[in-house]
């Protein structure tokens, strides 16, 4: 239970480097722009790949009759989820370390990562829906207003996940460091739950 | 081994194979069967960049342009001493006090010798700098915007020739005049000359950090005509050498009276030991009256400042200071090797090159073994300078750079050919003829310590049929040679803009790493920038109408304008508000005077217009922006000169 435990500390504190890196990335590439666009999406805000990427998605997306790209302030979310994360990174530590002194039993940490995989679910759902409302919600009196040969209004969601070819652009849109450093985390805590069902196996 | 139908096509690939690893350039000079053409080593891929850059002197059209090697492509124009309406350099308020001379506004010159600036004798890609050659000046270009940052008016000078030619650490930039003149200028008979008349060799200070230039001194020579020059390097760090013609002292009909001289003068100058002279208070103010131009990249504006002293020294005063070396026939172009140790005087009208040795010029100074002294000035025996002689079988040598491999190359002007031979031994390697009639060879590096042998560019100054006929009027022709083999290969000819005389090139990556890619809104510090949209606005003081404008894809703010009146001088400060690599915007008024202005991201500038006539009068954005450029124009009203309209001004109501 003892190196169960050490996983589960190590898993729950490699969310803290969502604080650090980005969640998710979107790069945008264009015949304009063989050094492609780029936005990083961490928990706290959305920051450009390069200095002024932010200011010239925004400045091309007026054309389309796109919303600006949110400022930390004018998302909910990014007051939100570095509270979620932090709270689960310390409970995470919390039961890991109980878990080690074999104060509490190895179902604790399936139950952290049953939360935080529910609560990784509810995130990206809502990432999902901000990325249709900014895809979507258009200006009316937009500069160009393309449509499909179906007639149907052209809009221009990024994707949740993977490559999309919008108007000029190559939209990539991939889990970041931070991302992937929470994966790992997740996953961590996982196999500290099936070592210590097993530690517990080999005790009985 | 049996050769089967199978493996043939395998064997056939293999052979392409090698072909494509011998013409990516690694392989140099290998000849032979695998050997690449001509076509294939300056065939740079769409897309692909080239390996050096190159700066390739104006001449008369008073700018710098720059070309990519092998390639040949030229990628950009840089104004320097001639006003460009391409961009508005020397229209737009900001930047015509760089242009700014004793003389006034001058808009034009002759710009002759681009040098970069060193480290250690090694090409350090800060800066470079170039002469006009008409009315006397020094500039120097950023080599980060490629943008003309400084212009310092040399006086006492005239044809300011034999420049700008830099020290070993940049420690200076050399000027010296190919006219002489009376010092001070003074209403005098031109028959007077002798004597009264003086060459003055000026040494230009560059501060390590800034690149600012200062007229720290300025040596003042007998009257001849101070022809090129070049630093010592190496061992001979701190002596500048200068070739000198018309030791006759001429004043009219040169080309005989000056070429009677069997011998005239490469003049050497410990300019070290003159340096410590001025340092310990040596030297003579004197009056003069010269333009200090200085452009700001945080104001995105020049200042000219009149300077009114100058620090002259009498080389007579300064024993041990300055030697002539006799020299044949008219030395044209001054030259010394990567070693420092041998000193090229091409006799322009000789067959043969003077090679001159440091050590031995340097012990017969120490052995006083004088033949005679030039106005006070101690003249060397050209016996005991002389290292050899190149028997070329050339006529009309002019300039030599060289390979760092122990190889020099001559231009020879008259019988229009490119000479290879060895430093040490004296012996011709190869020639190749040059079409036609070559001025300058410019090896990357090569008049450096440390040269990169691996391409030579002839200069020619005659073009005749190398190109489609384009009237009487031609653009003049460079040569790219191979040169990484024992032979020259002649690899590419390309037309350049102007008269190259001498060029520079540096390896691209020196540079292209550092080449900025805008200007940064927020560190902007020009007094009539508008950082926001807000501030836009029109001030109005008198009859001069101050327009604060900003521009971004794809509108002008302001773009409609009223209370403009017959008779105003309107100032539009229009300030680009991208921070997105080559997105800049243009303005043009129609009617306006001068030019139109090109405005980087994050970049001010002015235009002045004085409308004449009464309407309503558009202007617009010249660089096709976006794919609403067509729609990035404004209107401005023009009422008569006696109505009481207030300014007004707007966007989008």
């Amino acid at each position: 239970m003892k190196k169960a435990g050490i996983l589960m500390i190590i898993g729950s504190l490699l969310l803290l480097g969502l604080f650090r890196f980005p969640l998710w990335n979107i790069m945008l590439g264009a015949p304009q722009y063989p050094d492609p666009l780029g936005m990083d999406i961490y928990i706290t805000g959305i920051k450009g790949v390069n200095e002024f990427d932010i200011q010239n998605i925004d400045g091309l997306n007026h054309y389309i009759g796109m919303q600006t790209i949110p400022k930390p302030g004018e998302m909910w979310e990014f007051r939100v989820f570095p509270l979620v994360v932090a709270i689960m990174a310390v409970s995470g530590a919390i039961i890991g370390l109980l878990g080690f002194f074999g104060k509490i039993n190895h179902w604790w940490f399936l139950g952290w990562f049953g939360l935080m995989a529910v609560l990784g679910v509810l995130g990206m759902h809502d990432f999902n829906l901000w990325l249709s409302d900014y895809g979507t919600d258009l200006d009316p009196h937009a500069i160009m207003k393309m449509i499909h040969p179906n007639g149907t209004p052209m809009t221009y969601k990024p994707p949740l996940l993977g490559h999309q070819k919008m108007l000029n652009f190559d939209v990539d849109s991939w889990p970041h460091t931070g991302g992937y450093l929470m994966f790992t985390g997740m996953g961590l805590t996982l196999i500290a739950f099936f070592i210590g069902k097993r530690s517990k196996n080999i005790v009985q | 081994m049996k050769l089967t139908i199978k493996s043939l096509p395998s064997l056939v690939l293999i052979a392409v194979m090698f072909t494509a690893c011998n013409s990516s350039g690694t392989s140099n000079g290998n000849r032979g069967a695998l050997a690449s053409t001509a076509a294939e080593k300056v065939y740079v891929a769409p897309g692909e960049h080239d390996e050096y850059y190159a700066f390739f002197s104006g001449g008369y059209s008073g700018n710098l342009t720059v070309y990519g090697l092998p390639s040949g492509r030229m990628f950009k124009e840089i104004p320097v001493f001639s006003q460009f309406p391409t961009n508005g350099y020397g229209y737009s308020e900001e930047t015509k006090p760089m242009l700014n001379t004793s003389h006034g506004f001058v808009p034009w010159d002759d710009l002759h010798h681009p040098d970069i600036s060193q480290t250690n004798g090694k090409l350090d890609g800060r800066w470079i700098f170039v002469n006009g050659n008409n009315t006397p000046r020094i500039a120097r270009i950023d080599l980060k915007t490629f943008e003309t940052e400084e212009i310092i008016e040399v006086p006492n000078s005239a044809g300011n020739h034999s420049s700008s030619f830099i020290t070993e650490n940049t420690e200076y930039v050399v000027a010296g005049t190919r006219f002489s003149v009376p010092v001070p200028q003074q209403d005098i008979s031109i028959k007077e000359y002798k004597g009264h008349f003086k060459g003055a060799l000026s040494f230009i200070s560059v501060e390590p950090e800034t690149g600012r230039m200062n007229m720290k001194f300025q040596v003042m020579m007998p009257g001849f005509n101070y022809d090129l020059s070049h630093p010592g390097r190496g061992k001979s760090h701190g002596w500048f050498f200068f070739t000198t013609y018309n030791t006759e002292e001429a004043s009219t009909l040169l080309e005989v009276n000056a070429s009677q001289n069997d011998k005239d003068f490469i003049a050497a100058i410990n300019w070290k030991k003159i340096e410590e002279y001025v340092n310990n208070g040596g030297g003579t103010k004197m009056p003069a009256n010269y333009a200090h131009n200085v452009y700001e990249h945080a104001t995105h504006g020049a200042k000219s400042t009149m300077l009114k002293e100058v620090l002259t020294v009498d080389p007579t005063e300064v024993p041990g200071a300055v030697f002539f070396l006799p020299t044949p026939k008219s030395p044209h172009g001054c030259d010394v090797d990567p070693t420092g140790e041998y000193i090229i005087g091409n006799g322009k009208l000789s067959a043969d090159l003077t090679v001159h040795s440091f050590d031995k010029m340097i012990a017969a100074i120490e052995a006083k073994k004088f033949d005679g002294e030039a106005y006070g000035i101690p003249v060397l025996k050209f016996e005991d300078v002389l290292a050899g002689q190149v028997k070329s079988g050339g006529l009309g040598p002019l300039h030599t750079e060289f390979d760092g491999k122990g190889n020099a190359y001559t231009t020879f002007f008259i019988s229009s050919e490119l000479v290879k031979w060895n430093v040490e031994t004296r012996e011709v390697i190869d020639r190749q003829p040059n079409y036609y009639s070559v001025g300058h060879v410019m090896i990357p590096g090569g008049n450096s310590a440390a040269p990169f042998g691996k391409y030579a560019v002839a200069m020619n100054k005659i073009t005749k049929d190398r190109y489609l006929p384009t009237g009487p009027e031609l653009e003049h022709s460079a040569q790219l040679f191979d040169i990484s083999g024992d032979k020259m290969e002649l690899l590419l000819d390309f037309p350049t803009h102007g008269e190259p005389h001498y060029a520079a090139g540096i390896p691209a990556e020196i540079l292209a790493p550092k080449s900025q890619k805008i200007y940064r809104l927020e560190d902007n510090k020009h007094p009539f920038a508008v950082l926001n949209g807000e501030d836009t606005r029109i001030e109005r003081n008198g009859n001069e109408v101050h327009v604060y404008m900003s521009m971004i894809r794809s509108h002008f703010t302001p773009d409609n304008i009223e209370g403009i009146k017959v008779g105003d001088k309107v100032y539009f400060h229009i300030t680009n508000h991208e921070q997105d690599f080559d997105v800049p915007h243009g303005f043009a008024m129609i009617g306006a005077n001068n030019a139109e202005l090109l405005i980087m991201p994050g970049q001010t500038k002015t235009l002045v217009w004085e409308p004449k006539q009464v309407g309503v009068w558009p202007f617009y954005c010249t660089d096709f922006c976006s794919a609403l450029h067509q729609e990035m124009q404004g209107y401005v009203r023009v009422s008569p000169a006696n109505s009481n309209i207030e300014p007004s001004w707007s966007l989008g109501e």
